[in-house]
């Protein structure tokens, strides 16, 4: 609605021969308040439109539902949350889940669609065709069938609990999910974290040195497996020092299920892995465009200076592509959360499923509960964006 | 995403409009020719669609009965299936005119979500089904098993207290249908399906091998099952209740859609009221003198409609047992019509 002056503004402004009325500056303000005033009070219409409307229908509203009991169960909390705690409480533990399933979606994607989109240009015969396949399949099916075909014909399809596939004898599957042994970490495990964080800062500095070096006199270090080394070696030694006390908590089959160790539901693996695999395909394509987007003669020109092929790609193409890469992976990663509502449909406790659902239905209070529903999905998508617009800044081109 | 259109047009009716919420629902109907029953999306016995896509069962019977004694016509009904999360929404939104849908009467839900409970067809109990397999003989056994149920029901919430009162270990897995709950409990991802007693014999049938599972003898809640109206329209209240009651004295009084028309010229006073050969009952309520003949001849009473969808005469062969009139030790009691 703004009104802004473009272009040669007038010399000087002519006010006191014509009348206010004349004025475009004044005009421009009236016409903004205008707006806002209408706006404003749109809205306060319609705010109190509906509060009259729910109360003459006798339906509930307001807020205070967030603070009362919510009495049902959820089978994913990473939060405390018991069938006493109350309805924001639920929201918390699904919004967590929600994030979730969305953040570990995302990692998997990226790769997979990374690997797939680097094998489409693929010079062997084979790996160019598996990869095109794969985009080409996996791109074309709804979302909705991805979910459902590894819930229910692949996961569902594992063996019940006493017969569960074992893997070393550590690792459990079976159609309640797959147990992983867990680490317990014991008295004087502090003692690692502060050398792993010891470890981060070395590598810090190890990069920094071997870069000064490499521009002054032109030898290479190896930074990344000296930083692997770092990074796992200074922990264990720390840990062994003071007597290694961490335990492995393994899964153990006990009455119907296993109990010990780490589970993942089900519902999560089929939901991570279908979103993985749908969205990966289209980050594949992304990923091809951003790399086929960098003039041929890059690569020729990284070739004359000496550059091994692998070292090429790495150096010199892929930052290049990033560039056309980020923003339309933006939009994945933001179309991935979203399409995480879907997991109403195998039964994982998300936002829609707890909030939106069971909420909802509890407490009758559907306005409220969509708008805070509405509310969350749009910041949680802000956040993302934001992030990948500071990122996509960062490896934006220089010019000098 | 259907619940999720049906709460926004809820939250855009209720921005929106400016009417009274408590327009004449019997008008409408009669305008429209057609009553708009919000049933569930396929429960043998209670709402289902047969073989030729006709809606059959009793709470279906519950509907066509209004549309008989309204409109003269017990296939002018409408029937939107509804998700237990959609329900309640479908109903404040206006659309569907009556819910007939196996809901449980409670008191948050009569409060707070702008309905009314008119009268509970059918009193239930939750229950649980297990594979035989398992040789689990009572829920108390249930320790550390994983339950599958239907999101957004009051069943979600009675198995959390079940479970909680009684220090057992559960997991509870919660699907959006009947039919992905039942899906995940016949595929292994549960021990144990919970529902309304009544909904397990009848999703029983649906199993592959339905000879491998038993409903456990505990029920753990009560569940009238009661139709509902949305909350500011007396008089369609009373007619949707009312249709109830007719149903319920019809069979206390013996009058059923073979003998209904000889029933006109019986002396008994109570019959001659309740036909309209004496008084104007009916049109009190806002309908027609001969209501009850109506919805007896085209429908029939309350019996019929047990036996014919859920009882001796059906699949299900469930008891009577609460649902017997109170003349027979049940609980199904219609107020006298006079």
């Amino acid at each position: 609605m703004a009104i802004t002056h473009e272009g040669p503004a007038p010399a000087e402004p002519v006010r006191s021969r014509s009348s206010i009325l004349n004025d475009a500056r004044f005009r421009g303000l009236v016409a903004q308040a205008v707006v806002a005033a209408i706006v404003v009070f749109a809205i306060g219409m319609m705010v109190w439109n509906a509060q009259t409307n729910l109360a003459n229908q006798r339906i509930a509203s307001g807020f205070g539902f967030l603070n009362q009991t919510a009495g049902f169960g959820i089978n994913q909390t990473m939060v405390e949350y018991n069938e006493t705690s109350t309805y924001g409480r639920a929201l918390l533990v699904a919004v967590i889940n929600t994030l979730m399933v969305a953040g570990v979606g995302i990692v998997f994607a990226t790769i997979l669609g990374f690997l797939v989109g680097v094998g489409r240009l693929s010079k062997n015969w084979m790996v160019r065709q598996v990869c095109t396949a794969y985009v080409e399949v996996t791109r074309n099916l709804p979302l909705l069938f991805h979910i459902l075909f590894w819930y229910l014909a692949v996961l569902a399809a594992m063996p019940a609990a006493r017969n569960s596939y074992s893997l070393f004898g550590e690792i459990y599957i079976n159609n309640r999910g797959i147990y992983i042994p867990r680490f317990v970490f014991g008295e004087g495990s502090g003692v690692g974290l502060i050398a792993f964080a010891i470890a981060v800062v070395g590598v810090i500095v190890l990069k920094k040195w071997a870069t000064a070096r490499r521009n002054a006199t032109g030898q290479q270090f190896p930074v990344f497996w000296t930083s692997v080394g770092l990074l796992i070696g200074l922990p264990l030694i720390a840990l062994l020092a003071v007597g290694f006390p961490v335990t492995i908590d393994h899964p153990v089959l006990k009455g119907f299920n296993f109990s010990g160790g780490s589970r993942l539901l089900p519902e999560f693996a089929a939901l991570v892995i279908a979103l993985s695999i749908y969205t990966g395909g289209f980050i594949a394509e992304i990923v091809r465009a951003g790399i086929k987007a960098v003039n041929y003669g890059q690569s020729e020109a990284a070739a004359s200076l000496g550059l091994k092929s692998g070292l090429a790609t790495r150096l010199v193409v892929i930052p290049q592509a990033l560039r056309v890469m980020i923003p339309p992976l933006t939009s994945q990663y933001l179309n991935l959360t979203k399409n995480s509502s879907l997991a109403a449909f195998v039964g994982y406790p998300e936002l829609v499923q707890v909030f939106a659902g069971t909420t909802l239905n509890q407490t009758g209070q559907a306005i409220e509960i969509i708008a805070i529903t509405m509310g969350i999905y749009l910041v949680i998508s802000l956040v993302t964006s934001a992030f990948m617009n500071w990122y996509n800044q960062r490896v934006a081109l220089i010019e000098r | 995403m259907k619940k999720i259109l049906t709460a926004l047009a809820l939250g855009a009716s209720a921005v929106f409009a400016s009417g009274a919420a408590g327009a004449a629902t019997l008008d409408q109907v009669k305008k429209d020719g057609v009553l708009k029953c919000g049933v569930s999306t396929g429960l043998p016995g209670f709402s289902n669609p047969n073989e030729k896509g006709e809606w059959t069962g009793l709470d279906v019977d519950l509907c066509r009965a209004v549309a008989a004694a309204i409109l003269d016509d017990p296939t002018k009904v409408r029937f939107t299936p509804l998700t237990a999360k959609d329900r309640f929404t479908a109903l404040q939104s206006g659309e569907v005119d009556v819910l007939s849908r196996n809901s449980t009467w409670t008191s948050s839900r009569d409060a707070t979500q702008g309905l009314n409970f008119t009268a509970a067809n059918y009193y239930d109990g939750q229950g649980f089904l297990v594979r035989k397999a398992l040789g689990v003989k009572s829920a108390m056994e249930l320790n550390g098993a994983s339950v599958c149920t239907q999101s957004g029901t009051t069943t979600e919430l009675n198995v959390a207290d079940f479970f909680r009162t009684n220090n057992l270990q559960y997991e509870v897995v919660a699907f959006q249908g009947q039919e992905e709950t039942l899906k995940a409990y016949e595929s292994g991802r549960c021990e144990v399906f919970t529902s309304d007693s009544s909904q397990l014999y009848a999703l029983r049938l649906k199993l592959a091998n339905k000879d491998e599972h038993m409903v456990l003898p505990e029920l753990i809640s009560k569940e009238p099952l009661a139709t509902a109206v949305r909350q500011g329209d007396d008089q369609w209240f009373d007619i949707v209740k009312w249709v109830h009651f007719a149903m319920l004295n019809a069979e206390e009084a013996g009058v059923t859609s073979k003998n209904v028309q000889e029933m006109l010229s019986s002396p008994n006073p109570d019959i001659r009221r309740m036909l309209g050969v004496e008084g104007n009952f009916g049109e009190q309520l806002g309908l027609t003198k001969d209501w009850v003949v109506r919805i007896v001849g085209k429908v029939g009473n309350y019996g019929e409609a047990f036996d014919r969808n859920v009882g001796a005469g059906s699949p299900l062969q469930i008891e009577r047992g609460k649902n017997a009139l109170w003349t027979k030790g049940g609980l199904q009691y219609g107020p006298p019509i006079r």
